[in-house]
């Protein structure tokens, strides 16, 4: 009675607001020693009074003031007494705070305020909130929070002293497929026992670990796939200009960079003139990519390379110095740092497909992309008037220029369509990382192993070849580090030219002679 | 014409060292310290070019992996200097510096030969010529020629880059070696030693010449070139090409070590940059502008190149890169020949 009367009197001398905690546990909370401190903290959780969060946000915001030996909430806007002294908060209060607070929101009416209060609390499951835990539950009508709620009980009972109810924890938690979960399981498992509660988690963390493994084998999987994708997207240019034409391109490199930075130069146009569209700059882009890159290719074919033809190394070394003018002349123009590239924001993000399996939306398009032009060029090659002659000057070029075909214009058309593809590759690339003048060297030597790989002159060796060492050099990266994985690689690419100079999916026959 | 030019090579690497030293600073006929270094560069680099030209202009065989060799021959090189630096590297430790920054406590086992001057040249050549024997041996007994060949051998390459930027394989990582201080006992960062350096580099080109010279004019490089203008036809004939293919490629990267073995020294350091792709088809422009097949064109063409870069690097950076590229193209399409074919053509 006197207290109330002592706080009463203070509330009206200072401006302060009173609360329905109980004064002793709110002073407790406030100040004293520490373990005092979380267990008073915790006390007033499990009484689950509705005073608490507000004085808990208070005393976060800093407005809790300790005066004789009581906590007192001061208003917002108003001045705390010059002689009460602020209550001290450690790191460890902190987080108890924030935890106790979650634990309150997991009441809230709101269901994202329930949400996000989950995935506060996923790491902080401790056997006094239990009681708070199950009554959350109790009250839980969503279906999604109501399973991560569960799994928030289970965690808890983990740490509860009596070994049974460990036991019974560890029982339930099998069922998860949460990285989560199995790093709490292992957690206690280390601190446990009780033998039967051992045993228990024992058989729970290899569970979860089988589950997990599905994902972790799909995601390496995945990543194999995706870099396949890009290097079949890099190699499919080359399968026509090398592969068709028999012309060593060492700026195939440099035709990606400028499909890449022709990709740039539409994304700045877009922000500059229609940042409203900015989110559709990518359909510009593709075009505009294909075309500079089959114009550089075919400017290529008509001063330099239609005049060495049959001369391959000397092709090998004109190219060579075109490579360093293209580089040099993006120097100039662009800088020599790193261009941004943005994605579109239909293209952040990614597909959630389990708790460790997420595929980012630019891989997935680039995986369809890469399927999408291989179709594209087949069919170009297979089914056109175009690809006919491509592939009548390519088998015999004496008897295609006899029956009137106009061979060199076939000729700068092919390789044009080449580059364009380059183009369109390098496109794609702008979306998964840098762009720079440096791009292209960074892909031409595993674009050539592609197309050396998948043998000269037929489309689908190159598709085996592309995805396959995709996968091929994930699954090593996983096992020996990148590095060596890109050794092997190279390792493999010099046995298989000194076993099959064609070619591992080589055409049989005496046509390739 | 070729005996004027080797005598002119002769005289510039006992003129520039001459002028250096004989005259004082100040004095108008007196050339740099910079100048000295330069050419023994040079002539560094005229010897891998020639290397080169010994298989590609009489063997055929283009390898772009040749800065393997070089980078080899001079990490060779660098691992005695490295030793010779004792206990005045930065932690004054008996080991080299890099190794106390890993936490080494003793010389790896490649290591073992880095105190001897002698042994570790033999080392820096031998292991070059091992590698080439190997590699070229398989390469060339599946007949993979041409395209395929220059492709494998840059693939090589670039693998043992990744692998010499890694620190646990105890070349230094992507640092390499540097910071040089002594050499047989004697202070690297003195006049005389750079001139005796260059002149070495001078006196090595000139052996490696007359060597290559002998070679391609024997019974021996006859056959090499026959192979170069029609393999199958010398094969019909009874020869086995992969002897023939073998020993120029052994010998051409030997040539290269040595080159490297004497760069290092002069310059102060050796990196992994040194077996970039870029660095190997570098060399292979030295060869085809000064002219194929030639051996003194190549020599030529490596100073040629290099001083025209040294020109551009300090008038117009960014322009070298055109200039270097504009080369490449307007040498195979213009100049099949070379310089020393453009000579020939006004000089019959």
């Amino acid at each position: 009675m006197i207290k109330r009367f002592v706080l009463g009197w203070l509330l009206a001398l200072f401006g302060c607001v009173a609360w329905a905690l109980p004064p002793d546990l709110a002073s407790r909370i406030a100040a004293g020693e520490g373990d005092d401190r979380v267990a008073a903290l915790q006390q007033a959780l499990a009484a689950g009074d509705a005073s608490l969060g507000p004085f808990l946000r208070a005393l976060q915001d800093g407005r809790v003031r300790i005066k004789g030996g009581q906590a007192l909430v001061i208003a917002e806007g108003a001045t705390a007494p010059a002689d009460a002294e602020e209550p001290m908060l450690n790191n460890r209060m902190r987080r108890e705070i924030e935890s106790a607070l979650a634990g309150l929101d997991l009441l809230s009416q709101d269901v994202d305020v329930r949400r996000k209060a989950l995935a506060t609390l996923r790491d902080d499951a401790d056997a006094s909130k239990l009681a708070l835990f199950e009554k959350a539950l109790a009250a839980e009508s969503d279906g999604g929070l109501r399973t991560q709620l569960n799994a928030l009980v289970a965690g808890a009972k983990l740490s509860s002293t009596d070994p049974s109810q460990r036991r019974i924890a560890a029982t339930e938690l099998a069922g998860s497929a949460d990285p989560a979960t199995r790093a709490l399981l292992l957690e206690k498992l280390a601190a446990e026992a009780d033998p039967a509660a051992k045993s228990a988690m024992q058989k729970a963390v290899s569970d979860i670990g089988d589950r997990l493994a599905w994902g972790e084998r799909a995601q390496l999987l995945f990543s194999g796939l995706s870099l396949g994708s890009v290097l079949l997207l890099v190699a499919l240019g080359l399968a026509i200009t090398y592969g068709l034409m028999g012309v060593i391109n060492m700026a195939h490199g440099e035709l990606l960079m400028v499909g890449a930075y022709a990709t740039y130069s539409v994304q700045q146009a877009f922000r500059a003139w229609a940042p409203g569209a900015f989110d559709h700059y990518l359909w510009v882009a593709l075009p505009a990519s294909f075309l500079a890159a089959a114009l550089v290719g075919a400017a290529m074919e008509r001063s330099v390379i239609r005049w060495l033809y049959g001369r391959p190394l000397e092709t090998l070394l004109a190219t060579w110095g075109i490579s360093l003018v293209l580089m040099q002349a993006v120097r100039s123009l662009f800088g020599a740092q790193n261009v941004a590239v943005e994605n579109p924001a239909w293209l952040s993000g990614g597909w959630a497909l389990l708790p460790n399996l997420t595929l980012p939306y630019n891989r997935l398009a680039i995986l369809a992309f890469a399927a999408l032009v291989l179709v594209g060029m087949a069919l170009l090659l297979s089914r056109t008037r175009l690809g006919l002659m491509v592939r009548g000057v390519t088998q015999n070029r004496r008897m295609a220029a006899c029956v009137g075909v106009n061979t060199a214009r076939v000729d700068t058309m092919a390789f044009a369509l080449g580059s364009g593809i380059a183009g369109l590759a390098g496109c794609a690339l702008s979306q998964i990382g840098n762009v720079g003048p440096d791009l292209g060297q960074s892909y031409i030597v595993d674009a050539f192993m592609v197309v050396v790989l998948g043998g000269v002159g037929q489309l689908a060796g190159t598709v085996y070849a592309g995805l396959g060492l995709g996968v091929l050099s994930k699954l090593l990266e996983g096992w020996q580090g990148a590095v060596l994985a890109k050794i092997a690689l190279l390792m493999l690419l010099v046995l298989v030219i000194q076993k099959k100079p064609q070619g591992l999916f080589a055409l049989k026959g005496r046509s390739v002679e | 014409m070729k005996k004027t030019l080797l005598l002119a090579t002769a005289a510039l690497v006992l003129l520039v060292p001459f002028l250096h030293l004989a005259f004082p600073a100040g004095h108008p006929l007196h050339l740099s310290e910079f100048y000295v270094g330069l050419l023994g560069k040079f002539l560094c680099f005229a010897i891998c070019a020639l290397a080169l030209d010994l298989i590609w202009g009489f063997g055929g065989i283009l390898s772009l992996g040749h800065g393997l060799f070089f980078a080899l021959g001079g990490y060779g090189m660098g691992m005695y200097l490295m030793r010779q630096i004792g206990r005045d590297g930065q932690y004054q430790s008996d080991l080299p510096d890099f190794m106390v920054f890993l936490n080494w406590k003793e010389l790896p086992w490649h290591w073992a030969l880095s105190d001897s001057l002698v042994g570790q040249v033999i080392l820096a050549l031998a292991v070059p010529a091992l590698l080439a024997a190997v590699f070229g041996f398989f390469a060339f007994r599946s007949r993979i020629q041409g395209v395929y060949f220059s492709i494998i051998t840059q693939a090589l390459t670039v693998a043992a880059m990744l692998l010499f930027f890694r620190n646990e394989t105890g070349f230094g990582g992507n640092n390499g070696f540097t910071d040089f201080k002594r050499i047989a006992g004697m202070p690297l960062n003195t006049p005389g030693m750079k001139v005796a350096l260059c002149v070495a580099s001078g006196a090595a080109l000139i052996a490696c010449y007359l060597v290559a010279r002998a070679l391609t004019q024997s019974r021996w490089g006859r056959i090499l070139q026959a192979i170069r203008d029609a393999e199958g036809r010398v094969r019909f004939l009874g020869y086995d090409p992969v002897a023939f293919k073998l020993s120029a490629y052994v010998i051409s990267a030997v040539m290269c070590a040595l080159a490297g073995v004497l760069y290092v020294p002069q310059v102060g350091i050796i990196n992994p940059s040194e077996m970039s792709p870029a660095a190997s088809i570098e060399m292979a422009i030295w060869a085809a502008v000064g002219g194929r097949g030639t051996l003194i064109g190549p020599v030529l063409g490596a100073f040629f190149v290099n001083g025209t870069k040294s020109v551009f690097t300090v008038w117009w950076p960014e322009g070298w890169l055109y200039v270097l590229g504009a080369l490449f193209i307007a040498v195979t399409l213009f100049l099949p020949a070379g310089l020393v074919g453009l000579v020939r053509r006004f000089k019959p």
